[in-house]
């Protein structure tokens, strides 16, 4: 184990930073679009049925052949990097969106009601009532979606993107199960801390009525 | 800002495929007096309240506030300049007590911190609220009565032209329900403001108010000063107060 981590400990440690590098800049454009996109669904009440399937569909691809789909794709798939980064945004998109538009939409009608009474502008209702209740909600698509992306990441080393992925695909077809371990342990524990960080800051985020 | 009439010219609502709500509806409330709109559930009486703040267009007619036709009025400052009480989770769960008070406030621009503190503390104590035991709680630390009172108190603060009120009081306890009763009545008395309040109860409509109205239907069918409600020989209006001699002796 210790020689094990005295050889491999600088790869490992890179290859995390990778994948965190990977996973963080999908989530930071899935953030940005799902999320404004959210609302503007709860605006365009028309467009959230076509929308929310579509993100759905592309949820169902399988990762693999998703990766492979996009390689051909012209100024994508010249960097790994990058197609990696493009399709775990897809994926992470639809629980972002998915909650954002049924947190906002699950707003108690009454505080609408009132906030319009009040005479708020809809921007005004948007940020001082219907986001932050919506806040948990949100939140927790955020945490469902970060969980996903650190595991679909894995699967971005099919592409030569790197991260953990690498060292379990070197791993299995090496048949070295202590090269998978060191690949799969740690992307689990990335998993676990994204969760248990989010899902904290998402209790707090409840509003107790 | 001067407390004004609220006048009903022939209105009458009926939602986009819907049955007709409002049946040519016309009524004056006179600055600084009440009117309750008395009535029972499907009979129009929300309907023709919510539409003196524009969050229902009259299909038919004019609602006129003071001079100004509501349905030409910009719509944001109109709903600014109007109080409004609503029967329960009319609080934002996500603020505390001062933030509900203050936020008509903070919505139309005041930015001084030490007039928007001292007008909630004043608010407050109009209603009966202690400033210092409560403005830092949330809702959900409140007793449904506390509620109200900070409901009122956040209808009242930026000074409105027009109070209106959707059965304040309906998902109190009777006597909460009284010491609220009493509370507003003389609260109405004191600042004189023009007041619309919804209610099904007939003896809070007397309590309160100076005109009652009752509505069948979507069509008024009786408009009397409160005095001479119980001596009225209006069909509909005998029947409602027999109805409620009815459930007190029961």
């Amino acid at each position: 184990m210790s020689s094990f981590l005295r050889t491999h400990g600088t790869e490992i440690a890179r290859l995390t930073f990778e994948h965190l590098w990977l996973t963080a800049f999908a989530m930071l454009f899935a953030v940005g679009i799902g999320v404004p996109l959210g609302i503007l669904l709860t605006r365009k009440r028309g467009l959230a049925r076509p929308v929310l399937a579509f993100a759905n569909i592309v949820q169902t691809i399988p990762s693999l052949a998703l990766f492979g789909l996009l390689l051909p794709v012209p100024w994508l798939g010249e960097r790994a990097a990058r197609l990696a980064i493009v399709a775990l945004t897809g994926y992470a998109l639809l629980p972002i969106l998915r909650n954002t538009y049924a947190g906002i939409m699950g707003v108690d009608l009454a505080l609408i009601d009132i906030s319009n009474a009040l005479g708020m502008s809809s921007f005004q209702r948007l940020m001082k009532v219907e986001l932050p209740l919506a806040a948990s909600v949100i939140l927790a698509g955020v945490r469902t979606a970060t969980v996903t992306c650190v595991g679909v990441a894995t699967i971005a080393a099919a592409v030569g993107a790197g991260g953990l992925g690498e060292l379990i695909f070197r791993g299995v077809a090496s048949v070295d199960n202590g090269l998978v371990l060191a690949g799969a342990i740690p992307a689990a524990l990335l998993a676990l801390c994204a969760d248990g960080i989010l899902g904290f800051t998402e209790k707090r985020m409840v509003v107790r009525r | 800002m001067a407390t004004q009439s609220v006048e009903f010219a022939k209105v009458s609502f009926t939602p986009e495929g819907g049955r007709e709500i409002l049946r040519d509806i016309s009524l004056r409330v006179e600055p600084g007096t009440t009117t309750a709109l008395l009535g029972r559930s499907g009979s129009g009486k929300t309907t023709l309240l919510r539409t003196v703040n524009a969050l229902v267009t009259p299909t038919g007619g004019r609602v006129l506030i003071g001079d100004s036709d509501v349905a030409t009025a910009e719509v944001i400052p109109l709903r600014r300049s109007i109080g409004y009480v609503i029967q329960e989770n009319g609080l934002f769960p996500h603020m505390t007590v001062f933030r509900n008070v203050a936020l008509p406030l903070l919505l139309s621009g005041n930015q001084n911190a030490d007039e928007i503190a001292h007008r909630v503390e004043q608010m407050l104590s109009m209603v009966g609220l202690n400033y210092a035991e409560l403005a830092e709680r949330y809702p959900w630390q409140l007793s449904g009565g506390q509620r109200q009172r900070v409901g009122l108190a956040r209808a009242l603060v930026a000074e409105p032209k027009v109070l209106l009120m959707d059965e304040p009081f309906g998902a109190l306890d009777p006597l909460t329900r009284a010491e609220m009763q009493t509370m507003l009545r003389n609260l109405l008395r004191g600042v004189g403001m023009t007041t619309l309040i919804v209610t099904h109860d007939l003896e809070e409509a007397l309590y309160l108010a100076d005109h009652v109205v009752l509505l069948e239907e979507g069509r008024v069918v009786a408009d009397l000063a409160a005095g001479n409600v119980r001596s009225s020989q209006n069909e509909a209006m005998r029947k409602y107060v027999a109805a409620t001699r009815r459930s007190d002796a029961a």
